[in-house]
């Protein structure tokens, strides 16, 4: 199988990715890649014990993913990459390694505006959004399996709804 | 109104038309809120129970939020909807803060009804007390039983 799905979700691993896409996708495995989180043995204690035991996490920083998602994409298991900002995803798109980005979840924040009931941007972020496009990368926003995919320019030309 | 009924709602200190909170209730949508308007309705004690809404909230937001709720009702129990979920993760890094506060994940109708009903024990003894109900008032009946 492969990444079957390469998320931005300032929540990391919740309801919807391990139960709304971790279960119709079939997903054994989720990698999270988050500095922050590599760095801290008790922030990956909160996020293990949040997936069921039939699925693995693996934590990485970024450097390390972008050497090892060749490897996660060979797994013979659906995974699911995930990132908790938009900064570290376009890190991975711009090293080539990541061909289409789903925007999950990025809430409200100072100096955000609301584009959907899910997504809050900051001029810069819409920036690195569009820079992910112009790279090649194919940017919708989908909180849920069941949910219409939304196009960048949408999500970008959107006032919350 | 029974007599019963009137001096289990003077035992919890409702009768004076105040109640305080002992617990919030977290979780997806409006889990809260519905699972506060059972309680309420099946026992008048829904009063107990503080109900957070966090959709369109980030995580940092959300353990604001609980932070506050906590701090306003004096407050130490924390149920949530999912273990996997927002509300529990928040709640998880809210409470490495607290010595005696207590987070359950999972609640069920069963688990808040016997909550309330614990008012004369300390809320975390109630909530773990609470969550043994909870966890064995699951039943499956019909085919292959």
């Amino acid at each position: 199988m492969t990444l079957v799905l390469c998320r931005i979700d300032d929540r990391l691993i919740h309801g919807q990715v391990v139960v709304g896409w971790g279960k119709p996708l079939e997903v054994g495995f989720i990698v999270l890649v988050d500095d922050e989180v590599v760095a801290s043995d008790w922030e990956q204690e909160l996020y293990r014990v949040a997936v069921p035991p039939e699925m693995d996490v693996y934590f990485v920083s970024v450097a390390q993913a972008i050497r090892m998602i060749p490897g996660y994409r060979a797994d013979r298991r659906s995974g699911i990459l995930l990132t908790g900002d938009i900064a570290t995803m376009r890190c991975l798109v711009d090293a080539g390694q990541v061909d289409a980005v789903n925007i999950g979840g990025i809430h409200h924040r100072a100096g955000r505006v609301r584009r959907l009931r899910y997504v809050f941007l900051t001029p810069e972020e819409e920036l690195a959004l569009e820079a992910m496009a112009a790279h090649g990368a194919v940017v919708t926003a989908q909180d849920v399996p069941g949910a219409r995919p939304v196009s960048l320019h949408d999500v970008l030309t959107g006032t919350g709804e | 109104m029974n007599s019963e009924h009137v001096q289990g709602r003077e035992a919890s200190g409702e009768s004076a038309g105040r109640v305080s909170p002992r617990a919030i209730v977290a979780g997806h949508a409006d889990f809260a809120a519905g699972l506060i308007s059972a309680v309420e309705q099946i026992t008048g004690r829904g009063g107990q129970l503080v109900p957070v809404v966090v959709q369109g909230l980030g995580l940092t937001d959300i353990e604001d939020l609980l932070r506050i709720r906590m701090a306003e009702g004096n407050i130490s129990v924390i149920f949530t909807d999912l273990q996997a979920g927002s509300c529990t993760m928040a709640a998880r890094r809210l409470l490495r803060g607290y010595t005696d506060a207590v987070l359950v994940a999972g609640a069920s109708l069963p688990m808040l009804l016997d909550f309330v009903f614990s008012d004369g024990t300390n809320p975390a003894g109630a909530a773990r007390h609470a969550a043994e109900r909870g966890r064995a008032a699951v039943s499956v009946h019909g085919a292959g039983e």
